[in-house]
């Protein structure tokens, strides 16, 4: 199946230098928001600094030992990514403390998530070693997918402006979605890389386009209703449309067949069409994004455009190069920390800035559909391809509602927002992404086994564990 | 598998690129129209967020940036409010801003592209950006009697000059306010303050009286009458002119008068010097009629009227009318009709005459520091233009010491100094005239030149505001 060549090359002193250009940029950035405004050494510098850099490197070194042959991009990236972030919010802080003397910052506790998400990150690399064991998972990823989906539903859950997506968990909320999409991804990945062939093969052709047969449209069936669910239950545009378009793709890619798209983007529209009849919070959000700058709708409550004007604003000011990190306003936006961040980035550090940032985002979608190319197995290949992909259509999601490109919906901006739960997942996802790029670019062993079991050998000449159901194709 | 893979890369890369369009046109191309758009309160955050250059007058503050502790990081301060409100004006939060705190505010908040420098090294250094301080010309002893010379409750302006380098020296009006006033955070209390002050009479918040008021000069018009008499080639010292007790119009019942109780009434031809010294009306009134509308508008621009000005506040234009019929021309020429000046114009007229012909530019900026006190700016005197010859500026000259010697302008006399003067009274209206008096001394070196007008007064009372303040302040000027 795969048709990418790679050199075999570690390039693990790429990445360690990568990492440490990444880390200048992130401290860096660190260093100016705080600067002028507080002790520029302070702790907070050191603790940003330190945490990045520990596991930055942490994370460098368990490649090195443990997955020698993972992409080296990937992690310096996602860094210099969190990095920024962790600055910006940090800003924003400071900005929040000069109007509110008892304003509790945001960035130590972002930055202890910071320290909780590598660490899974690390984890997960540690203990998967190849992510093909989580085949293996595949019903259960359905089952803790439902779980995670269902509780806050449950007395656990908190609603926080009008959606329901958060568990209260002791020292703070964390959203269990953020988590299912890995799930999900596992869920779909297995079970489309299994029955693929069964799913091709049947059903009826009418003209140009092959349907499914009934049953096999019961993964999409699944997943229509969970997206839709979501955004009932929970009233989380944002995430439905993420599960949507994780699923789209992965059905897209297990087929190659347009008709599952079109199929999809039907029933998309039909729940589009239905959420703005019923809901009034869908329809508020689509009149406040095509008549953001009509008087009645900027100051209505709920539903409002003043955040996305706001935001707009920030951006304008921002112009070409930026006011440069503190100099400018980007506490006027609502949710400048989270949702909005891309706003504030883009007012202080310009077009040029929030461009560079949204290159890197290029690079990691790119090097996760990389690796998603160079893999051999099916699963690898569509759990690579989904997850990357659901990077992609979130930050377009985000950065296209900010710009009023789309409608605003609330998402995070992967790696750069505040809020724990999001960053965990996006830290998994990299891990699971540097697991699968490592099975695209290790070479191919040649001369005489090491391994003990010579009889396990799959095909292509790789010792495969006898436990592993997988099989390559 | 990987085709597929292709194509969902393809299409990831396209809602990047969508993106990557969408923040290009927000943050570039919509730009300026989302910065100037009413809701957009970042500007006046940041404005207000940052220390603002002080004003200066002699190394003082006559305004400055202050801490404060609410949602804006400081406040405007106006030390000495009333004597300064119409060159600082005030720097609002909801009103926009007036004077130099307008005209200036680029340096001010240093956000001019002279700063750049000083930009780029804060930002990396961290120091918080700071507006650089305007110094200004003004005397602040010559400010002050300037500004005592007009009683509190009277409307009128004084403008006190260099001659030879345009450098205002003094400037004031009244009535005036308290810009502290309109310069709070709390924007329903400055609404409240902003109505009260338009109650008072005679007070506009937004302008300044010396240089965007126009009022009626009078007989210290006849100034650019004799200039441009003696311009014309057609006029000398010793033509005489006829001097009639009135001006008659053949077909019309209007006749222009000369003043009753002057000294005009002893001679029936008058040369210039004589008309100057008693202020006749008939012979200028003569002379336009002879010379033209065209020739007193030409003079008049080479003086400066019909021109604004940025001093760097706004000077706007003074006025000489035209497509005049017979009565009117004549009128115009003694200063009334729809002849209409700044109080700074006549001061300009004035220093034109003392300055050998040669009008210099007004000039209130003495010099432009960065926080740091480098120098980023000093304005040099700059040249306007020349009003009159030489020779014509000589005779004027000597005219006018005439005046002070011998005519309306006696009070002036500064003992051991020749002062040149000149004195007007335009009738406005039933219940008062304008009293003028503009001059300049000492006549032989010029040192001063001075413009004063109390608007309104009866006969009497504006003699006593006008001539006697000019030889208080010219004494001012040349013992400091």
């Amino acid at each position: 199946m795969s048709d990418v060549l790679t050199v075999p090359r570690s390039r693990r002193t790429i990445e360690f230098v990568l990492l440490l250009l990444a880390l200048a940029v992130a401290i860096g950035a660190n260093y100016l928001a705080g600067i002028g405004r507080e002790d520029a050494f302070g702790d907070y510098f050191w603790s940003q600094a330190l945490t990045l850099g520990v596991m930055g490197l942490f994370i460098h070194l368990i490649l090195r030992f443990r997955a020698k042959y993972a992409d080296p991009v990937i992690l310096p990236i996602v860094v210099a990514l969190n990095g920024i972030g962790l600055a910006m919010i940090h800003r924003l802080d400071l900005s929040a403390a000069t109007v509110n003397p008892d304003f509790s910052p945001v960035a130590p506790q972002q930055v202890l998530w910071t320290a909780v998400a590598i660490g899974a990150a690390a984890i997960l690399l540690i203990v998967l070693r190849d992510h093909r064991i989580l085949r293996r998972f595949t019903y259960i990823s359905l089952i803790v997918s439902a779980v995670l989906l269902l509780l806050p539903l449950t007395p656990l859950g908190l609603e926080i402006n009008g959606a329901r997506i958060w568990i209260s968990v002791g020292f703070g909320t964390f959203q269990p979605g953020e988590i299912a999409k890995i799930t999900l991804a596992i869920f779909f990945a297995g079970y489309l890389s299994t029955n693929r062939d069964l799913i091709l093969l049947a059903g009826k052709k009418i003209g140009p386009l092959q349907l499914p047969r009934f049953r096999d449209l019961a993964p999409m069936a699944a997943a229509w209703l969970v997206s839709i669910g979501v955004l009932i239950f929970q009233r989380d545009l944002g995430s439905s449309i993420l599960f949507f378009g994780l699923f789209m793709v992965m059905i897209y890619v297990a087929t190659s067949r347009v008709s599952w798209v079109l199929i999809g983007l039907a029933m998309i529209g039909v729940g589009v069409f239905v959420a703005l009849e019923l809901f009034s919070h869908v329809a508020l959000r689509f009149d406040s994004w095509i008549n953001a700058f009509a008087p009645e709708v900027y100051d209505r409550a709920p539903g409002g455009s003043a955040q996305v004007v706001q935001g707009l604003f920030g951006l304008a000011n921002g112009g070409l190069i930026g006011t440069g990190l503190g100099e400018g306003r980007p506490d006027l936006v609502t949710y400048a920390n989270s949702d909005m961040i891309i706003a504030a980035l883009g007012e202080e550090l310009g077009l040029i800035g929030v461009v560079a940032i949204v290159m890197l985002y290029v690079i990691l979608v790119s090097r996760g559909i990389r690796a998603a190319l160079g893999t051999k197995d099916g699963f690898g290949k569509l759990l690579a391809c989904g997850l990357s992909f659901t990077i992609a259509l979130q930050c377009f999601v985000v950065i296209g509602g900010i710009t009023r490109l789309i409608p605003l919906t609330g998402l995070t901006t992967p790696f750069m927002s505040a809020g724990g739960s999001s960053l965990l997942a996006n830290w998994l996802i990299v891990a699971l992404i540097l697991l699968i790029s490592e099975t695209a670019r290790r070479p191919a062993p040649s001369g005489p086994m090491k391994d003990s079991f010579p009889e396990a050998v799959g095909v292509n000449g790789r010792p495969v564990k006898r436990t592993t159901k997988e099989g390559t194709r | 598998m990987n085709q597929a893979i292709r194509s969902a890369w393809a299409v990831a890369m396209g809602m990047f690129a969508l993106v990557l369009g969408s923040l290009t046109y927000v943050q570039f191309f919509q730009a300026q129209e989302l910065n100037d758009n009413d809701w957009n309160s970042r500007q006046l955050y940041q404005d207000f967020g940052r220390q603002r250059g002080a004003i200066l007058v002699d190394g003082r503050a006559i305004a400055e940036s202050v801490p404060s502790d609410d949602q804006f990081k400081f406040q405007r301060v106006y030390n000495e409010p009333e004597l300064y409100a119409h060159l600082t004006g005030y720097y609002s939060l909801s009103l926009s801003s007036t004077q130099l705190e307008a005209e200036e505010s680029e340096i001010l908040s240093g956000t001019s592209s002279s700063l750049f420098y000083d930009r780029v090294v804060r930002l990396f250094s961290g120091v918080d950006s700071e507006g650089a301080s305007v110094e200004l010309t003004i005397d602040p002893e010559i400010q002050q009697l300037a500004y005592d010379l007009i009683p509190d409750g009277q409307r009128g302006s004084i403008v006190v000059l260099e001659p030879g380098t345009g450098n205002i020296l003094a400037m004031v009006s009244k009535p005036t306010y308290d810009p502290n006033l309109l310069s709070g955070h709390d924007t329903s209390v400055i609404a409240e303050n902003a109505a009260a002050l338009s109650e008072q009479p005679g007070l506009s918040i937004y302008t300044n009286p010396a240089t965007e008021s126009l009022v009626s000069p009078g007989s210290v018009f006849k100034l650019v009458d004799a200039a441009a008499a003696l311009e014309s080639g057609q006029y000398d010292a010793e033509s005489q002119i006829p001097n009639p007790p009135a001006l008659e119009f053949p077909g019309i019942e209007y006749a222009l008068p000369n003043f009753v109780t002057g000294g005009c009434a002893s001679r029936t031809t008058a040369d210039l010097e004589f008309a100057l010294e008693q202020s006749c009306n008939t012979p200028f009134a003569q002379i336009a009629l002879d010379l033209g509308e065209e020739a007193i508008q030409e003079q008049a621009a080479k003086f400066g009227f019909g021109e604004e000005l940025a001093i760097p506040t706004r000077v706007i234009a003074s006025s000489f009318p035209s497509d005049l019929t017979g009565p009117e021309l004549a009128q115009s020429a003694v200063g009334q009709f729809d002849t209409l000046v700044t109080p700074l114009q006549m001061a300009m007229v004035a220093s034109a005459i003392a300055n050998d012909g040669q009008q210099m530019k007004p000039q209130l900026i003495k010099s432009i520091r960065a926080a740091d006190l480098e120098l980023i700016e000093s304005p040099q005197p700059e040249v306007l233009r020349q009003s009159v010859s030489r020779e014509t500026a000589d005779q004027l000259t000597d005219w006018m010491v005439n005046v002070v010697d011998n005519g309306t302008a006696t009070a002036a006399q500064v003992p051991g100094v020749r002062v040149a003067g000149k004195t007007g009274t335009a009738e406005v209206s039933v219940t008062g005239d304008n009293a003028w008096f503009t001059g300049f001394a000492p006549a032989e070196d010029p040192q001063v030149a001075v413009s004063i007008v109390m608007e309104n007064v009866d006969i009497p009372t504006g003699q006593q505001l006008t001539s006697p303040s000019a030889k208080r302040l010219i004494e001012a000027v040349l013992n400091r």
